[in-house]
């Protein structure tokens, strides 16, 4: 990682991804199938020459105002209360609570006492601020508690010093230094004062709490923002105002890659409550400015109407002719020739051979759309060279580099504030839209609002690739797996590179499982981008892997489990970020026993298993659903067992489950988006029709406690949902679905 | 144009009558609690109360209101400013991720309650099938809304 500038996107992708210690695999030369005669346009990714510019926002630490006791970026405590400050975007995984109750735990405040504020971007307090890859806990587990520590023992030395005591006579309890032979007792507000005055201890010096004295951590903790979210507070970055602020859309080409050659500006300026309507040219790169009509108007109502009235002539020699059609057509031609090899291990012909049963089966799986709740927008001032920013961004840091490279001035001229983001799924990783706001800001000379429709929303996506996998395998007269080959047809933006969460890597399942694997990569050239949806990767490969493995199982005619239990093997740790087979091995049983594994479930009714690592976290689903003559799937019941490590906030960690599993539900039933001459068919939610309550499982959740580092847990309960479902499927049915969504093959959510 | 909205009237000054109500909320009268997550009434996002019917305000023209009195969830506390007790069963059950359908889940639930104080499991799923969660929080939604019907001692 580079040294300047923690907040590069690139890093964050890679981190996001999981791809960085991986990387010699996926960059392996591919063979590139085009899939137009066209050139390709070159998408450049966000790294460039202005994101290599050192980010030189505020490098001292937070100013500390008379008698505030302010020792790190966290903790601030004066005699008005204690502020605990939340270094990362909130994008609904609960890090507003769940960073600071780390804080909490080990400042030994009682958590009624705490407020939790939302910080500002700071890399030097805070190193990288960011929401992606389940990364928070794992990554500020350790800062966060030597924060909290710190603050803690300046606490007992203001103590020690206003009694004269030895600080070792000294405790803590609930927001209060304790003198327990003399029975004195102060207030953390009371000693804030003082203990701005004592000198900051290396966070390296503090002693941290045994875990077995946990006051917070592993509790239920309510979100700190809820009661301002009933309330109808201001929160997110549609709700924010500045004055004199007006109201923008942008209109892009609906092929990404388009140029604008003229457009109705003059009549759009003649409509009531329009200020403003001009053109921006784009700067080249589709991760920050792509050219388009900007409209700036009185409201958001006057500004959509306008966008509807727009007639843009668009100049399309570049622009994006994708089709998902013709894409399968490919995908159908290649798949049945060998491809370049990016894994290969042991031999997987010698296996085929020796083998006594052989499966294969042809894999699908479509694009997807982000549809993050809050549809993007941002919020942006710019006056006198400096710009302001109001942004439901997962990467604020690289927000302020590339808004300062489109209306070009310094980094360190920009200003951003987090606001709390209406979902984020990996979308708002990248900051087009933040671009987009400051570009118009600049050109309008008024504050304003940038709001995409939805319809912006989902045509301007960075989607989660599509893929395809032919998949052949082998068992042996014992039943065992003996040879496992996939042949892997994915996407590429940029002609290099399969697209982030496109590419397969040694690491992913069964890798390192069994001896005889072989993953043949090709991909298709493709100009709409793709980028990291939710747990990127794993999202797709553990619907085929963990539903291959079951076809595996029945060739073999074993108990799917048992040949799970199998692969896992002896319990041994896969390489430093691999899995843990014994922890996995533990999940799969636990779910499988808490959902009574192997029971006579009757006529029409099935139950399916699946185990996935990804992002650090081991998690097995069972599945038990029934499937009506007409397709019609129930879901019954959704057993979970997770081992992510010590839990930091039991509320926030089940709600993590729970929404995955509907979001897998959903994914996998329902959700698609297709496109033809470039163009994305499904623009709203009418044509992406996502999961609603009648259809939500009963959700049982366990988290297996084990004493290894906390991971995180926004993503990796997302991919074993639905091969679990599949196998069920298939158990219920004897019908083996390979497509996703399996609305394809005709399922519906009962 | 005059609006009744959480007990008071408000004065819209001039206003395109076909203005939807989600942005005479959000833009002019500064209630930003309703949302805005499709705007063709599918997502719920925008959902609010005209008398103690729940309506999709991105679709509903600012002049269809008329005499009939709007609540938002800025208008669901008391007098005091003490919440509902739909609103405190959303913050006790920690029913939120992102948050940004909840406003409109709760004024769901409100209208849900208010026409039937006391409803079954399907009577609770098919209200609530008018929102999307995109964070998949219905698990807990449902026992918000039962919490707060009474069918459930407050857990967790
Ligand atoms: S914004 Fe009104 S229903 Fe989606
Ligand atoms: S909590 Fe995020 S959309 Fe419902």
């Amino acid at each position: 990682m580079t040294s300047l500038n923690y907040d590069d996107i690139g890093d964050i992708v890679e981190i996001v991804t999981s791809v960085r210690e991986e990387s010699h695999d996926v960059e392996r030369p591919l063979r590139i199938i085009k899939l137009d005669r066209r050139q390709f346009l070159k998408m450049t990714g966000a790294v460039g020459g202005g994101l290599m510019l050192s980010f030189g926002a505020s490098k001292s630490m937070a100013v500390t105002k008379p008698g505030a006791f302010q020792p790190n970026g966290y903790v601030k405590i004066d005699d008005s209360g204690i502020v605990l400050y939340a270094k990362n975007p909130e994008i609904g995984q609960g890090v507003k609570t769940s960073l600071p109750m780390i804080v909490a735990e080990e400042l030994d405040a009682a958590w009624e006492d705490v407020t939790v504020e939302q910080s500002r971007i700071d890399q030097a307090a805070y190193g990288m601020q960011f929401a992606g890859g389940s990364t928070a806990i794992p990554m500020n587990w350790e800062a966060l508690r030597r924060a909290g520590a710190t603050a803690r023992l300046m606490l007992i030395e203001a103590a020690a010093k206003r009694w004269n005591v030895g600080s070792d006579s000294l405790t803590t309890e609930r927001s209060h230094v304790v003198h327990t032979s003399s029975g004195r007792k102060a207030s953390y507000l009371e000693l804030a004062t003082e203990a701005a005055t004592i000198p900051v201890p290396s966070a390296d010096s503090v002693k941290l709490k045994d875990a077995k004295d946990f006051q917070i951590l592993g509790k239920r903790v309510t979100g700190v923002d809820n009661e301002a979210l009933m309330r109808g507070q201001p929160l997110f970055g549609i709700d924010q105002t500045v004055p004199g602020m007006k109201y923008a859309v942008y209109q892009k080409c609906p092929a990404i890659g388009g140029k604008v050659k003229s457009a109705n500006l003059d009549e759009i300026k003649a409509m009531p409550g329009i200020n403003d309507a001009f053109v921006l040219e784009g700067n080249n790169n589709a991760a920050e400015l792509l050219p388009g009509v900007a409209i700036v108007a009185d409201n958001t109502w006057a500004a959509f109407q306008a966008k509807r009235a727009l007639k843009i002539e668009w100049e399309e020699t570049q622009a994006s002719t994708d089709s998902w059609s013709h894409a399968i057509e490919e995908a159908e031609r290649l798949r049945h020739e060998s491809g370049p090899r990016v894994v290969d291990t042991g031999n997987v012909d010698t296996a085929f051979e020796n083998s006594v049963k052989q499966a294969s089966g042809f894999y699908r799986y479509a694009f997807a759309s982000h549809a993050q709740l809050e549809p993007q927008n941002c919020t942006a001032s710019f006056t006198d060279g400096k710009l302001e920013l109001w942004a439901p961004t997962q990467t604020p840091g690289s927000a302020i580099m590339s808004a300062a490279n489109v209306v070009g001035i310094q980094p360190t001229s920009v200003t951003l504030h987090q606001t709390r983001c209406g979902g984020g799924f990996g979308r708002r990783l990248y900051n087009d839209f933040t671009c987009e706001a400051a570009a118009i800001a600049k050109q309008a000379g008024v504050p304003v609002k940038l709001q995409w429709t939805r319809e912006d929303d989902m045509a301007y996506d960075l989607y989660r690739a599509g893929g395809f996998h032919q998949m052949h395998g082998s068992v042996d007269e014992a039943g065992k797996i003996t040879g496992w080959r996939d042949r892997f047809i994915t996407f590429t933006n940029d002609g290099n590179r399969p697209v982030s969460g496109g590419g397969i890597s040694r690491g992913v399942f069964p890798g390192g499982l069994l001896e005889n694997v072989r993953v043949e990569q090709s991909a298709l050239e493709w100009k709409n981008r793709c980028a990291a949806w939710r747990a990127p990767g794993s999202n797709v490969f553990a619907f085929v892997v963990g539903s291959f493995l079951h076809e595996l199982a029945h060739t073999a005619g074993r108990d799917h489990l048992d040949v799970l239990l199998e692969v896992l093997g002896e319990p041994r740790q896969l390489g430093p970020r691999g899995m843990h087979t014994g922890r996995a091995a533990e999940v799969v049983r636990v779910a499988a026993k808490e959902a009574g594994w192997g029971r006579d479930l009757g006529e029409g009714r099935g139950m399916g298993v699946a185990f996935y690592y990804s992002h650090a976290g081991h998690i097995a689903e069972v599945a038990e659903v029934s499937v009506s003559e007409d397709k019609k799937v129930k879901v019954h019941k959704v057993t979970v067992a997770a081992d992510v490590g010590p839990i930091v906030n039991m509320s926030g960690a089940e709600n993590q489950v729970q929404g995955s599993v509907v979001d897998g539900l959903s994914t996998m039933f329902n959700l698609a988006v297709s496109f033809e001459n470039g163009r994305v068919q499904q623009r709203n939610f009418d044509k992406y029709s996502m999961l609603r309550m009648p259809s939500a499982p009963e959700i049982d959740v366990h988290f297996v406690k084990s004493d290894y580092p906390p991971t995180g847990l926004g993503e990796p309960a997302f991919p074993p949902l639905a091969p679990a479902v599949y196998n069920a499927i298939f158990e219920a049915t004897g019908h083996r679905a390979r497509t996703m969504p399996i609305s394809e093959e005709g399922f519906s959510l009962a | 144009m005059n609006i009744k909205i959480n007990g008071e009237t408000r004065d819209l000054g001039e206003l395109d009558p076909e203005t939807p109500l989600l942005w005479v909320l959000r833009d002019e009268l500064n209630l930003v609690g309703a949302k805005y997550g499709c705007g063709i009434s599918q997502c719920g996002a925008c959902t609010i109360l005209v008398d103690n019917v729940a309506v999709k305000s991105c679709s509903y023209p600012v002049a269809s209101v008329g005499e009939a009195s709007v609540t938002t969830i800025e208008g669901l506390a008391d007098a005091n400013g003490e919440l509902s007790a739909l609103q405190k069963a959303w913050v006790d059950l920690d029913v939120a991720q992102c948050g940004y359908c909840q406003s409109g889940q709760v004024m769901a639930a409100e209208a849900l309650l208010r026409s039937n104080p006391n409803p079954s499991d399907d009577e609770i799923d098919r209200a609530m099938a008018s929102n999307i969660c995109r964070c998949g929080t219905y698990i807990r939604i449902r026992n918000a809304v039962k919490t707060a019907a009474g069918q459930l001692a407050t857990e967790e």
